[in-house]
This record gives C-alpha cells, sequence and structure tokens, in this order.
C-alpha cells in the first residue's frame, strides 16, 4: 500500500540525505559487528553459549 | 570468592504461564468466531436477526482477537518466558518482586480494559493499536515498570557477561516503547474519544511503520530471545553458532531500522547508494535466515531427542514456520507479488503461519517444559503433548494452505476482464462466494488449532496438580567481583561493552533512535508536501459524526478506503476513470486514515453517489436485501440508536487545533447544521413508501444511521467537483 504514496515523500527538500544516513549507519554498524565477532576468543564464546545450560539450583529437578 | 544464595521468583512465572493460557483460549476462542462469521454471518443474532447485538459484530470482534492473541497471549507468553530465563541467565531473582506484581497485574489490567472497550466500540481503528488513548497511557506505565524492572536486574546480575537472548529482550523493550508512543501520538476530544496528530498520507505512513516494526519487535525479538535461551536448555546442547546468534541479533535490529527509508525512499538515493542498498538487501537474507538455521542446528546430533520430547518437536515446528515467514515477507515487498497479495486473505494466511506456528508452537514447547520445572514433576501425560502437537500442526496447515489459495483466486478474479473491456466478475460478491469453501476449511483447521490448545491447558492443569509448587527456587552464585569499569588489557572491545550494561543498553538505544529519527524525520515533513485539491473539504459536522462511527463499527476491518492505480480497480470503483484512484490530497482530512488492509468487502473510497440513500438503508438494515449473497453483518441497532452528538463542538475543536479550517460560526451552529443536512436525507428516504410505512411514524432524522448514510455518500466525491470546475 505504501508503494502508492511513498512518491510524496520524494518530494520533500534534500530527503536523499536520510537514506543515506541510515545506509552508513547501518554499514557502520554492520561491518564493526562482524569484526568484533570474529575477533571474540574462542574461549569466550564457549563460555557465554553454555549459559542456558548453567544450573545452579538447589532444591529442584533443574540437573536431571 | 563465596557464593551467595538467593531465590528465583518461580510464582511470577507461573502467573504468566496461567495468564498465557488463559488468553490464549480466549484470544483463539474469538478468533473461531470470527472465522466463523465468515460461513455463517448470522451465526451470533441470538436475538433474531431485527436485533443484531452490536458488541457481537465482526468489526468489532475481528480487534478484539488480533489484540487479545497479540498482546495478551503472546504478550504473556514472552513475559513468561523472560522472566524465567532473565533470572537464570543473569543468576538473580528479578529486580523488584512489586515491580513485577504490578507489570503482571497491570498487564492484564490493559487485557480487560481491551476486552470491555472494543466491543463496544472504543476503538482508534489503528490496525493492533486500536486501544483510545486512556489505555494507552496505562500501556506505557505498564511496559515503563517492565522495562525498569529488567534492567534492574542486569544491574544486579551475578554473571559477568550478557547472553544474547538478554540483548533481544533489551531491543524488544526499548523498541516497542518507541513504536508503541509515536504511532499512538492523539489528541483526546472526550473521554474515550481521540482524533490521531496525524492526517491520511502521514498517517498510513506512520501506522504501517508501527504495524510493520510491532510485527518485528513484540512478534519476532522477544520469542528469538525465548528460542536462543530454551532450545539449548531443553535439547541440552549450546546453541549452534553464538557468532550467528549475536550477527542474527545486529542485523535483525537493523535490517528494521534501515530497510524502512531505504525502501520509502529508494528513488530519492543517489545512483551508488542504489547500488549498495540492492547488494545489502541480498546480503541480509542470510542473517535473517540465519537465525533460523541457528536454532535447528543447535538440535543437530539430538535428533532421537526430538523424537521423544514433546517440546522439541513445537520448536522444529516453529522455527520453520519462522523460516517460511521471513521468506515470505521479502517475497511480498516484490511489487507484482505485492499487487496480487494486497488485500486478499495471502496476507491473513501469512499472519497466521507466523503466529500459529512460531509464536503459538515456540510458547506451547515452553510452557510444557516450564510446567515440569515449576511444579518440580514430570508432565501429566506426554501422550496428550503429543497429539497437541499433531493436530496443532494439522490445524496450522489447514488454516493456512486454503487462505493462500483464496487469496490467489480472489486476485486473479479481480482482475479478470472480458476481451470487450469490462470485468468479467464485474459484482464484487462473486470473487467473495467462490472462497466461502475455503473459509470452511479455514475455519476446521482454526478449531483444530484450538482443541489442541485446549489439549495443552488440561494437560497443564493435571500437571500442577499432581506436582507441588515451587515458588521460589533456591539457588547460588558468587557475587560478581569489582573490576574496573575500564577495558582491562587485552580484553576485546566487545566483551567489554558487553559486561557494560548500562553503556551497552545506551548505545543500542542510541542505535534505534537515530535509525528511527532518520526513518520518521521525512514522514513529520511529508504533510506540507502531499499534493493538495482544491475542492476537497472538511467533513460536515454530520458527516463527522458519521465517520465516527464507521470507526466504532471497524468498517474499515472489511473495506478498504484506497483504490490503487490499476486498470482493474478503476474499473471497479471508480466508474472506469483512469484519473480516479485514491489522491494523497484527498485524505488531508482524515483523522486517522481508513485504507484498511483487507478486502472482505469491496472499496468504499467512491461509493459516495454511487446508490442512493434508500440503498444504503436497507443494506444496512438487512445487507442480504439489497446484495444477495453478501456476507456483512446487519446493523440494525444504527438504525434503533439516536445519535449522540454531544461533543460535536468539541470534536470539531479538537480538528481546528490539529489544523481543519472550521470557522467559530461552524463551530458555533454545529447541532443546526447535524439537524438540517439529517433532515434532507431523511426527505430522501421518505421517498421509499416501504420506507415510510416501517419508519413514517419515528423520529428517524436523529438516528445512527443518518449520520453514517451522510459519510458514505460525501466519501470520495470531492475530487468529481475538482473535474467538474476544470472541464
Amino acid at each position: 500500500m505504501l508503494k502508492y504514496i511513498k512518491h510524496n515523500l520524494d518530494t520533500i527538500d534534500g530527503v536523499a540525505i536520510y537514506p543515506i544516513i541510515s545506509l552508513l549507519l547501518f554499514l557502520g554498524v554492520f561491518l564493526g559487528m562482524l569484526f568484533f565477532v570474529f575477533r571474540m576468543k574462542k574461549s569466550n564464546i564457549e563460555e557465554v553459549s553454555k549459559f542456558p545450560l548453567e544450573s545452579n539450583t538447589i532444591n529442584s529437578n533443574e540437573d536431571e | 570468592m563465596e557464593k551467595e544464595q538467593f531465590y528465583y521468583d518461580n510464582k511470577i512465572v507461573k502467573m504468566f504461564l496461567w495468564a498465557t493460557i488463559l488468553w490464549g483460549v480466549v484470544g483463539m476462542l474469538v478468533g473461531l468466531l470470527v472465522a466463523f462469521l465468515f460461513v455463517a454471518p448470522g451465526l451470533l443474532e441470538f436475538a433474531g436477526s431485527d436485533n443484531a447485538i452490536s458488541w457481537l459484530s465482526f468489526g468489532r470482534l475481528r480487534p478484539l482477537h488480533t489484540n487479545a492473541v497479540i498482546f495478551a497471549f503472546v504478550g504473556n507468553g514472552a513475559f513468561m518466558g523472560i522472566y524465567y530465563s532473565t533470572q537464570r541467565l543473569l543468576k538473580a531473582r528479578m529486580f523488584n518482586d512489586l515491580l513485577s506484581r504490578i507489570h503482571f497485574w497491570g498487564w492484564q489490567l490493559i487485557i480487560v480494559a481491551a476486552a470491555i472497550t472494543l466491543p463496544l466500540g472504543f476503538n482508534s481503528s489503528k490496525e493492533y493499536a486500536e486501544l483510545e488513548w486512556p489505555i494507552d497511557i496505562w500501556v506505557v506505565l505498564i511496559w515503563v515498570v517492565f522495562g525498569i524492572n529488567l534492567i534492574g536486574t542486569i544491574l544486579k546480575r551475578r554473571q559477568r557477561h550478557i547472553y544474547v537472548a538478554i540483548w533481544f529482550y533489551i531491543a524488544t523493550f526499548i523498541t516497542i516503547a518507541i513504536l508503541y508512543i509515536f504511532n499512538n501520538l492523539a489528541l483526546p476530544v472526550s473521554g474515550f474519544k481521540s482524533y490521531s496528530v496525524y492526517a491520511g498520507v502521514q498517517d498510513a505512513l506512520i501506522q504501517w511503520w508501527y504495524g510493520h516494526n510491532a510485527v518485528a519487535f513484540f512478534l519476532t525479538t522477544p520469542i528469538l530471545g525465548l528460542m536462543y535461551y530454551f532450545v539449548p536448555k531443553i535439547a541440552n546442547r549450546p546453541v549452534y553458532s553464538y557468532r550467528l546468534s549475536i550477527i542474527h541479533f545486529w542485523t535483525l535490529i537493523f535490517l528494521y531500522i534501515w530497510a524502512g527509508p531505504h525502501h520509502l525512499l529508494y528513488t530519492a538515493l543517489p545512483e551508488w547508494a542504489q547500488n549498495l542498498g540492492t547488494v545489502f538487501s541480498i546480503m541480509l537474507i542470510f542473517p535473517s535466515w540465519g537465525g533460523m538455521i541457528n536454532g535447528l542446528l543447535t538440535l543437530r546430533g539430538v535428533w532421537d531427542k526430538v523424537r521423544e520430547t514433546p517440546e522439541l518437536k513445537f520448536f522444529v515446528v516453529a522455527i520453520t514456520g519462522y523460516g517460511m515467514t521471513t521468506f515470505e515477507g521479502p517475497l511480498l515487498s516484490f511489487k507484482n507479488l505485492n499487487a496480487i497479495g494486497h488485500y486478499t486473505d495471502w496476507i491473513i494466511g501469512h499472519v497466521h503461519i507466523g503466529t500459529l506456528s512460531w509464536n503459538g508452537f515456540m510458547i506451547a514447547g515452553i510452557v510444557y517444559w516450564l510446567a515440569t520445572k515449576l511444579w518440580n514433576t514430570e508432565l501429566y501425560s506426554k501422550k496428550l503433548a503429543n497429539a497437541h502437537f499433531l493436530i496443532g500442526t494439522f490445524g496450522i496447515m489447514f488454516y493456512a494452505i486454503p487462505l493462500y489459495i483464496a487469496g490467489f483466486t480472489q486476485a486473479f478474479m479481480w482482475n479478470e476482464f472480458n476481451p470487450d473491456g469490462t470485468l468479467v466478475y464485474g459484482n464484487f460478491l462473486d470473487t467473495v462466494t467462490a472462497i466461502i469453501p475455503m473459509y470452511w476449511m479455514r475455519a476446521i483447521g482454526g478449531s483444530l488449532y484450538l482443541t489442541g490448545f485446549i489439549i495443552m491447558a488440561f494437560n497443564i492443569i493435571m500437571t500442577a496438580r499432581q506436582g507441588s509448587k515451587v515458588e521460589d527456587e533456591l539457588a547460588e552464585a558468587a557475587p560478581l567481583k569489582k573490576i574496573s569499569s575500564g577495558r582491562a588489557t587485552g580484553e576485546p572491545l566487545h566483551s567489554w561493552l558487553e559486561r557494560r550494561t548500562v553503556l551497552f543498553t545506551i548505545l543500542t538505544t542510541v542505535a534505534v533512535l537515530v535509525g528511527t529519527l532518520v526513518e520518521i524525520v521525512p514522514m513529520m515533513l511529508v504533510e506540507s508536501n502531499v499534493k493538495t485539491i482544491e475542492s476537497v473539504k472538511p467533513y460536515s459536522p454530520l458527516e463527522l459524526e458519521g465517520r465516527d462511527l464507521y470507526i466504532r463499527e471497524g468498517c474499515n476491518n472489511c473495506h478498504s478506503q484506497m483504490i490503487r492505480p490499476f486498470r482493474s480497480e478503476v474499473a471497479r470503483y471508480s466508474d472506469n476513470d483512469p484519473e480516479l484512484y485514491s489522491k494523497a490530497g484527498e485524505f488531508i482530512y482524515d483523522r486517522p486514515f481508513l485504507w484498511g488492509s483487507r478486502r472482505t468487502g469491496p472499496d468504499v473510497h467512491r461509493i459516495g453517489g454511487k446508490y442512493n440513500d434508500n440503498w444504503h438503508f436497507n443494506h444496512m438494515l438487512d445487507p442480504r436485501s439489497t446484495s444477495p449473497g453478501s456476507i456483512m453483518p446487519r446493523y440494525t441497532w444504527l438504525i434503533k440508536n439516536t445519535l449522540n452528538a454531544s461533543s460535536i463542538e468539541s470534536k470539531l475543536e479538537g480538528l481546528v487545533s490539529l489544523g481543519h479550517p472550521y470557522s467559530k460560526e461552524e463551530i458555533a451552529n454545529a447541532r443546526q447544521s447535524i439537524a438540517t443536512q439529517a433532515a434532507g436525507i431523511v426527505e430522501n428516504l421518505r421517498q421509499d413508501p416501504e420506507f415510510v410505512r416501517n419508519y413514517g411514524d419515528q423520529n428517524m432524522q436523529e438516528r445512527e444511521i443518518i449520520a453514517l448514510i451522510a459519510y458514505l455518500q460525501r466519501l470520495g466525491t470531492d475530487i468529481k467537483a475538482d473535474r467538474t470546475a476544470q472541464n
């Protein structure tokens, strides 16, 4: 539905700056995130990914 | 370091669990009722066909169904899982018991308020945001309580690093708050009535920005968080790839926030940015499907366990459903497919794959597992859980497949032309009666799904009865060592960021906010850029009251007011005049916009002047008398009720403050104007001897039906005056 009304947005002066900001923002965060994710230490990843499996309860059947 | 002992709050999880089951049954039952109204429109006319019951009509029940399943069923289900997993992942009791209770009871109060006000017709008409302003304020307050409780728990945690599920919860909290507030900005004109601060095109943009992102951040991110906790937990294996889960998280958030302005403003982009954008759109399919693959592959090597564990079976179907819906979403954004799917049952099928499989089955799996933990026992009956799984899965298929067929069938029938250029199915009803068998199958599918859910409810009640409740579960963990808030030598930036929760939350918020602003600012500016049409004037007081009745009755749930610039649409709705598709400038006095999203009945944007007043009167009294085979409800109460125009002055004054050009005299004379215009319509009606015989001795001039007729006869006519002047 928005396809038939979005041309109204295109007529705003200098509107192109908004999608460019969002594109660059996304690009920056995405690449930065990829960089950090691939630099994460394996030991760290293994530790964190086991969090859901940990059990520290005392009085339940949690550890079956 | 010495371990501290503390208790997990299981009671709050249990409260949310019961609420999930209760509202699940209620929401789906209402859904089933409205599904049966398609095949038996008179089903709920308990007081006789002359006495249709207003609060049981389709237009009022449909918002109740959507709000109940989204906010009551999925909402409570998400909170249930969030309260359970957050405490365990952070090794801490929830921040504050009182806040937990306020959150729970406050949320239930919203649901009860919705269940009362929506059937009564207090309804802002914006899809999935129908609640009126006093309830909206309450929603925001309770949402903030939830946020404080969540972030407070993160601050007092005993686990240094924050697992990815918690990030999904944080993103849910922040984004929903922004979306909900912006979309619901409205000017109250009476106790339960408000006008949107946005009009027409702008209102539509904001509403669907909300609608689209609410699906992402209410129905997707919290459930993904649950997936990343409960799938590994129950399968007893770590998530397939933790790296992928982080990529999944960030891309999902930015996909929505970035894709919005990108798609809306694509043609305004310089070429380099268009190319970059296209490359990215393609790349982004991988991480979003990565989420599904990540969930499914967590089960690698334990498929034997999937066979034996009902919870995991539910998860497999749920995650597959997630994959299907997220694949269908981009498909529907292609112009050609969108032209087919929009306004048809394809969309209804699409969203139900999402809610029935992804939301419903994730929650069911979690409920089964939690019941054994919360009551410290085995599940009452694994067989029944397996039966639920089978019946539910068949239910999903029986629900969705017929609707896909119905969607395509109807779209093609709408577009079919005879060689002489006329429409093959010129009567809209032909395209409705053709898909009634599909509606039967859908109703059967829905019945199956609900049956499965009720079996679960029984199973959980029996499990609770055989077990013993564990309201406060004792746990122990070492408190966090105080370490410098600065970054340690050799510490990766990401893990430093991760342990600086507040900073991390602020950064996420800033990122989301910047993305949101970039999207919202052009929408805020668009109002002055809509091309105005000289002859488009504000509604008269009577028409305005009629429009508010149209909103109260939820007519927009079945009738669109947006004729697309297609040959088949102008042929059907605009007297074959290729210039008379709906123009943005025609909606500048529409607060809220009423374009609708599904054409169960025909578009009504150019209904004004198409039929005479008597036709409308008889059609509302009994749609089948004017349109044989119609599935529209009877609106007999509109003919009996006296119009309450007591707040017309404050309505007009409110609209003036939003920029509508009503003069002081017009406001002062509003009641006189209503009486005059109504008298004219009654005079027209009296030309029908049948009308005089039945209603001649009654004061029809003051009835609600007159206002509605005034509005319908005005719809889409202003632009024609402009064309007459031009000729």
